[in-house]
């Protein structure tokens, strides 16, 4: 009897399934209880690795349930890539649409925060800008329209409805977890500083300012974007937040302003 | 050259620097390594321990940028590297991932490693990876695909690998030859070293109930490029025999200390990692570990063919 690795593939991700037939141990004993040790360490080592990516999720949800939670997502998720770092990025969304977890609204926004997490720690390397940097190229004689700030690769931001950003701090033993109100909307900004992920609360209107940067837009575009959204946007504060930190690589001179 | 002579020769090679290379072919110091992991970059950096090499999962270090690379390249400037696949499933039904061998192949040009080496297993099927080293039938097609894919691998990277054995936990009534005669075809057809790992052979051997002297007997010793010791757990199958885990979250056991130095007095001193990847503890004591894989080297070995000054006399 053949045993095929697609037969084995599936009888390792589904605990329902019979052993495949053409296996067998030397004592003649039932080959289901030794397919049981490849089958923990598959479902088990995935579980580690959705548990090291999103610590605070279990912690919220405390572990048993987390991994009662992240079982069924390693079996219905499975890794695409043999580069774990790459795992984990359905699970905010499986986290949304798994229903015993509603009593956690904040859940799959503060598993979106983590994953921002892990992506910034293993993005690309790249150098920062300086206000210096900027002046120069404000005072060039440019039209500021034609201006575009590209984001360090390691940037991202997460929107939230909820207190994403004092809930994690809370988390890391920076500030009193009671005190935090979960309802509070915050927008996080995700950065890699050099060699350690920056979690910083954004202030109004910066979120949009920096998801239209990502997607293209001109300074000059975005600003109008996020001064749209909020009277209370602040441009030269925003700006100097995103460079103090890294978040901005270079400034560049678009000819054309509808790019 | 009598006793004195070769203890003066012995004692005035501790000056040297670097330790030299036993083995005439380019590969890892005849010494005991450990697995570099995060936890430990900035010890390792700070006390700049006296160990032969360092090794690293490869599959880790396949990412843009960040600390991993930031660390790997200053540890790589003081240690002879090792890189270990963990996810080539040479052993798949289906055709290697090239796309897999350009990132070995970027990290291989990016850290001039000394050694690479995979295992003898499959890990993905399609698109899915399981994360685990899953176990082949050893049958006349799957020796012919394994072969071709090590074929492949060596010429993609244009360097020898080493292949490990596996741990196993069943068997494949399909089999129609051994694991050891088996990997000797592999190594004959190819051309390819061999990452002999003594635990994995402990382990196997007794899952499988076979004499683990008998089968290291079967290899070809001559091809073995390093050795891997790690620890196990203990579980039992459905008939209550013992069945080891290959769990690399203990220390060495003592049996696998046993076996390790009858294959040293086979094979001499032999590049020699001490495997941890769970419940790591702290770098003092892998060091304390790897030293005790050097004392055995030393006790094996011809003085001219240790490659350890420290503690030999």
């Amino acid at each position: 009897m053949l045993v095929t690795q697609a037969s084995f593939a599936a009888a390792l991700l589904a605990p329902d399934l019979p052993c495949p037939a053409g296996l067998r141990a030397w004592n003649g004993s039932d080959p289901g209880a030794r397919l049981a040790v490849y089958r923990n360490n598959v479902v088990s080592s995935l579980i580690d690795a959705v548990a090291d990516t999103f610590p605070v999720v279990q912690e919220l949800v405390g572990e048993e349930f987390f991994r009662a939670m992240a079982s069924l997502f390693v079996r219905q998720h499975p890794p695409r890539s043999r580069v774990l770092a790459h795992y984990g990025t359905e699970f905010a969304d499986f986290v949304d649409g798994f229903a015993p977890a509603r009593a956690v609204p904040y859940l799959a926004d503060v598993a979106r925060l983590e994953r921002a997490r892990v992506l910034a720690h293993h993005a690309a390397d790249a150098g920062a800008l300086t206000a210096g940097m900027l002046g120069e190229a404000m005072s060039s004689g440019e039209d500021l329209g034609a201006l575009k700030l590209v984001c360090h690769p390691s940037t991202s931001v997460v929107v939230s409805a909820y207190a994403i950003v004092s809930l994690w701090a809370a988390h890391q033993g920076d500030g009193d977890l009671s005190a935090v109100d979960p309802t509070l909307p915050e927008s996080a900004l995700v950065v890699r500083a050099v060699l350690n992920v920056l979690v910083l609360r954004l202030p109004p209107g910066a979120a949009r300012f920096v998801i239209a940067l990502q997607v293209g837009a001109g300074l000059a575009d975005a600003a109008a974007l996020a001064a749209a959204e909020t009277a209370d946007f602040d441009l030269p504060n925003v700006l100097a937040l995103l460079m103090s930190h890294g978040a901005l690589t270079s400034v560049q001179i678009s000819r054309s302003r509808s790019q | 050259m009598s006793t004195l002579s070769t203890a003066i020769a012995h004692r005035a090679k501790r000056a040297v620097p670097a330790a030299p290379k036993v083995r005439t072919e380019a590969g890892l110091p005849a010494r005991a390594g450990v697995g570099l992991k995060p936890q430990h970059f900035r010890d390792v950096l700070e006390a700049r321990p006296d160990i032969g090499f360092f090794e690293v999962h490869a599959e880790n270090y396949m990412v843009d940028g960040g600390p991993l690379h930031h660390f790997l390249g200053l540890v790589r400037e003081h240690y002879p590297l090792s890189l270990h696949g963990v996810g080539l499933s040479i052993g798949a039904e289906g055709s290697l991932d090239e796309a897999h061998l350009d990132r070995l192949d970027a990290l291989i040009k990016r850290y001039q490693p000394v050694s690479f080496s995979e295992h003898l297993a499959w890990s993905s099927h399609g698109e899915v990876f399981l994360n685990d080293l899953l176990p082949l039938p050893y049958d006349q097609a799957t020796l012919n695909r394994v072969c071709h894919h090590v074929d492949r691998v060596q010429e993609r990277l244009q360097r020898r690998m080493l292949l490990e054995n596996p741990s196993t936990y069943l068997e494949f009534e399909a089999s129609t030859m051994d694991e050891a005669a088996f990997i000797s075809e592999v190594i004959r057809r190819t051309g390819c070293g061999l990452l002999l790992d003594v635990n994995n052979v402990h382990v196997s051997c007794t899952n499988h109930s076979r004499d683990a002297v008998g089968y290291i007997g079967g290899l070809p010793l001559h091809a073995v490029g390093e050795i891997h010791l790690a620890g196990f757990a203990t579980d039992h199958d459905a008939a209550g025999a013992p069945l080891l885990i290959d769990s690399h979250g203990a220390p060495v056991d003592e049996a696998v200390w046993g076996l390790y130095a009858a294959v040293l007095a086979r094979t001499g001193a032999t590049p020699t990692l001490l495997e941890r990847d769970n419940d790591v503890p702290s770098l003092a004591t892998l060091l304390a570990e790897a030293q005790r894989a050097e004392d055995l080297m030393c006790a094996s070995s011809e003085p001219k063919r240790c490659g350890i000054y420290r503690g030999c006399s």
